[in-house]
């Protein structure tokens, strides 16, 4: 993008326009959105269920959560407006504060209206979490005049500060924002980082960022900040260079840093579930086997461009699989076998599933794929449910006692001893995935994705191709599957809801599709993160809605987009940039 | 024996006879032009020989072998390889990613040694690129240097019907369907373009079947000249030939009115 800016720069001052300055007016809306959503927070119970939970000295999560709203929507308003061609850059001053500081006060003053009804008129009948604590917690326990001033006052500075962000120059507001951040982080997932500093043998970190009650320090909220925000600092500049670095480095050298960048990833693997402990690993695992599936489903949603909502059937077949083969406790037929002679035939199921699956419905395209699909996914449940096929794989009882992992000499018990397997698989399907992107078999999907009857007249076999995505994601499904089974020791139909492809598939569309850091990222995050705010009961899920949402809205492409996905959602802007780049040309070849 | 002939061809949408009882061939080394007005039916042709869509009766012969009945990637494997009216690219992919979908059929690779990276695919891989890099150099500088890794929908429109060309050229064809190959162009690349047609026969040993609406690219580029209406064949033979046959005037202009009625 910087590119663009300098492009710009290049451009011949000709008639350029200024453009609008921001709109106060749409601060005061701004303003009611984020006393709306201050209220909605309230209503529901949030504050107070977050008043225990501190964060950062003494702030507690739930006055965070609440004058959170003042700075993002503060934000929101004094935000500039894109720069369009022919317009010069937008000014940045007094203005976009005073929108901030707008919206800010708009929105303390529905709180105060809202603190106001509460005192006046008892809605608890329908929003239980409307108490009289909730009123002490919003007055400060002061009475309805020191909220007022409270209130309107604390928001219109959260909002100012909010609006000031956007005038700060580019270099100091990446490394504060992010800093900012960091510190959050660090407030919000104590837990993980306690167990961290615990586990890597260095407590005495714990002592010094976190108090005895909990929540950071003041000096650990000011070593975060001062740490990441020097960290961000100093290294805006270089990561450009080493940015341009890589696109520019010759494919040997690109392979030697490849190597190195894996061997390091290995080592961190090795220790990390060292360091975790039994609970994290845990969480670790969770996300490791919803990984392996989501690297499996972006190869045929991703990369074939086969919308498939029933992929949770192929990860039932992999479980079902291993645990008649494996357990003693298998109903009809227990071979036992130990997981390494269980492989083949796991991989086999899997295959014929997927041509079960994949061959109806080639045929289909979009919207009729992923309803069949879907359906084929709830047959799935319900055929092991079933009473027809109880004698095989025990109906509603499941089977139980499956061994745990062995390989060769090995024994996996443990969540901790369970994060090897499952990461080294991890690895090997992110492998896979990188080499058939990069293949003759990879462009076909791609091409498929893009124009199928294309594709077809190109000479692309498009039922070969749509059976192999089938197939290979089958397979990617089935040893999660596999995995699952030894894990938990037990599989039952329940296991295999409808809910597990959703998950799966927003991973892959939230991390972003056909990407595979992206996928990695969006695993680790929407399953992890949920695990590690297990504190948040029923409130996680509303996060993790609002998450979800504004991902959509702000970032459809995902946190790490493909290439090829990220063209096809800013086509236009690409499509100015090489204008530009061709008006540059223009304007060198002028003037030499 | 012809290199393409189609026998008795028929098509029919509802009650509309898009093709209808089409004898025609074409030799080897030829550069044929199709023409005709509006909804005669050229690019209904053109869907039924690369096989997007199934006659109803008759015979499409290629080196002797009936490609009804066929899937458009065999019929490409055989060797006929189209471009599209409207320009149909895979728009996300890069410009280079495009040419090398185009060696699809003529390679092997399956999804194992991808994975596995035997030094089989990887010679393939550089053989893929290769000639996917040489399809595109056809078009001297324009499609090559930094525009490789351009995503296509970025390109000019010219461009993109060149990329077009160059997509069907890597698929090593023996003959090769145009449609509408300089629709859209400016005067100087339609010029530049009817050059590049002699020279794709001439160089690169391609035979050419062209749809063209631009009377000064047909006059240019064929050996050949068959005019559709109505799905039939109504005129054939040289420029000149087809230019001044009475039959051809009708259909493009409608017949005289009967004087004194």
């Amino acid at each position: 993008m910087a590119q663009t800016v300098d492009a710009r720069q290049a451009l011949p001052e000709r008639e350029l326009v200024p453009s609008p300055p921001v709109d106060l007016g749409a601060a005061v809306k701004w303003g009611l959105i984020a006393g709306m959503t201050a209220v909605f927070v309230s209503a529901i119970g949030m504050v107070q269920a977050f008043e225990v939970r501190s964060v950062v000295v003494g702030v507690d999560l739930g006055y965070l959560v609440l004058f959170g709203a003042a700075l993002v929507f503060g934000y929101a308003a004094a935000r500039p407006g894109e720069q369009l061609e022919g317009f010069l850059a937008p000014e940045r001053g007094v203005r976009n504060v005073a929108a901030g500081l707008i919206a800010g006060l708009v929105g303390g003053a529905v709180l105060w209206l809202f603190v106001l009804l509460i005192g006046a008129v008892d809605i608890r009948s329908v929003f239980p979490s409307v108490s009289p604590q909730l009123r002490d917690l919003l007055t400060f326990g002061r009475g309805a005049g020191f909220a007022a001033a409270a209130l309107i006052g604390g928001f219109g500075l959260v909002g100012a500060l909010g609006g000031g962000i956007p005038v700060l120059p580019e270099r100091i507001r990446a490394p504060l924002v992010n800093a900012l951040a960091w510190v959050l982080a660090f407030g919000l997932f104590e837990d993980l980082f306690a167990q961290i500093f615990r586990g890597a043998k260095v407590p005495f970190l714990e002592d010094l960022l976190y108090q005895p009650g909990g929540g950071l320090s003041l000096v650990g909220a000011l070593i975060v900040f001062v740490l990441f925000f020097a960290v961000y600092l100093s290294t805006a500049s270089r990561r450009e260079t080493v940015r341009s670095r890589i696109a520019t480095m010759s494919p040997s050298e690109r392979r030697r840093w490849v190597g190195v960048g894996l061997v390091v990833a290995i080592v961190i693997l090795a220790v990390l579930p060292q360091i975790l402990g039994n609970f994290l690993s845990e969480v670790f695992d969770l996300a490791g086997i919803f990984l392996m599936m989501a690297l499996g489903l972006n190869i045929v949603v991703g990369y074939a461009g086969l919308l498939d909502l029933g992929y949770v059937a192929f990860f039932a077949v992999g479980a079902y699989t291993t645990a008649v083969l494996t357990s003693p406790g298998s109903p009809r037929w227990s071979p036992e076998m130990t997981f390494v002679a269980a492989l083949p035939f796991i991989v086999l199921a899997a295959a014929m599933a997927g041509i079960m699956v994949g061959t109806p419905v080639l045929r289909m395209r979009g919207d009729y794929l992923a309803i069949v699909t879907l359906g084929f996914g709830e047959i799935a449940r319900l055929l092991f449910l079933s009473d027809w096929l109880k004698p095989y794989f025990g109906g509603a009882q499941g089977i139980l006692q499956i061994p745990p992992l062995e390989l060769g000499p090995l024994t996996f018990r443990s969540s901790l001893d369970f994060f090897y397997p499952i990461y080294a698989f991890v690895l090997v399907f992110a492998y896979v995935s990188w080499a058939l992107q990069n293949s003759r078999i990879g462009r076909g999907w791609m091409a498929m994705r893009e124009d199928e009857p294309v594709a077809e007249v190109m000479g692309v076999d498009v039922v070969k191709a749509k059976l192999t995505a089938f197939v290979i994601g089958a397979i990617l499904a089935s040893f999660g599957g596999a995995l699952f089974a030894h894990k938990i020791g037990s599989v039952f139909p329940h296991s295999f809801q409808i809910l597990v492809s959703i998950v799966v598939l927003v991973i892959i569309i939230v991390g972003g599709i056909g990407s595979i850091p992206g996928v990695v990222v969006g695993a680790l995050i929407l399953v992890g993160a949920p695990e590690l705010l297990r504190e948040f009961a029923e409130f996680r899920y509303l996060i993790y809605g609002v998450l979800l949402i504004f991902m959509m809205l702000k970032k459809p492409e995902g946190f790490i987009p493909s290439r090829q996905r990220a063209r096809e959602l800013h086509q236009e802007e690409m499509m100015q940039d090489a204008w530009l780049r061709k008006e540059e040309e223009a304007a060198a070849a002028a003037g030499s | 024996m012809p290199l393409l002939e189609t026998q008795g061809l028929t098509k029919v949408f509802g009650g509309l006879h898009a093709i209808d009882d089409l004898d025609l061939h074409i030799e080897e080394g030829e550069i044929v032009s199709v023409i005709g007005p509006n909804g005669a039916g050229k690019t209904t042709f053109f869907n039924l020989v690369s096989g997007m869509i199934q006659p109803d009766s008759g015979k499409i012969l290629f080196e002797g072998i009936d490609l009804v009945g066929l899937a458009p990637h065999q019929i490409l494997e055989l060797g006929i390889a189209r471009t599209f009216q409207n320009v149909r690219l895979f728009q996300n992919m890069t410009v280079l990613e495009n040419a090398m979908v185009g060696q699809h059929a003529r390679t092997r690779s399956g999804p194992i040694r991808a994975i596995l990276r035997t030094p089989g695919f990887r010679a393939e891989e550089e053989a893929i690129r290769r000639k996917a890099e040489e399809a595109l150099a056809f078009f001297g500088t324009r499609l090559i240097g930094y525009r490789l890794e351009q995503p296509a929908f970025v390109l000019s429109y010219a461009n993109r019907r060149r990329l077009e060309i160059a997509r069907a050229m890597a698929t090593e064809p023996k003959l090769l369907l145009l449609d509408e190959p300089t629709a859209g162009m400016n005067p100087r690349e339609t010029l530049e373009l009817t050059e590049l047609i002699a020279r794709l026969r001439d160089e690169k040993g391609f035979t050419i079947c062209l749809i063209e609406h631009d009377m000064r690219v047909v006059r240019g580029v064929s050996d050949r000249v068959i005019c559709l209406d109505y799905g039939r064949k109504i005129a054939e033979g040289t420029y000149h030939e087809v230019a001044t046959n009475e039959r051809v005037i009708e259909a493009y202009l409608g017949t005289k009115a009967v004087e004194g009625v």
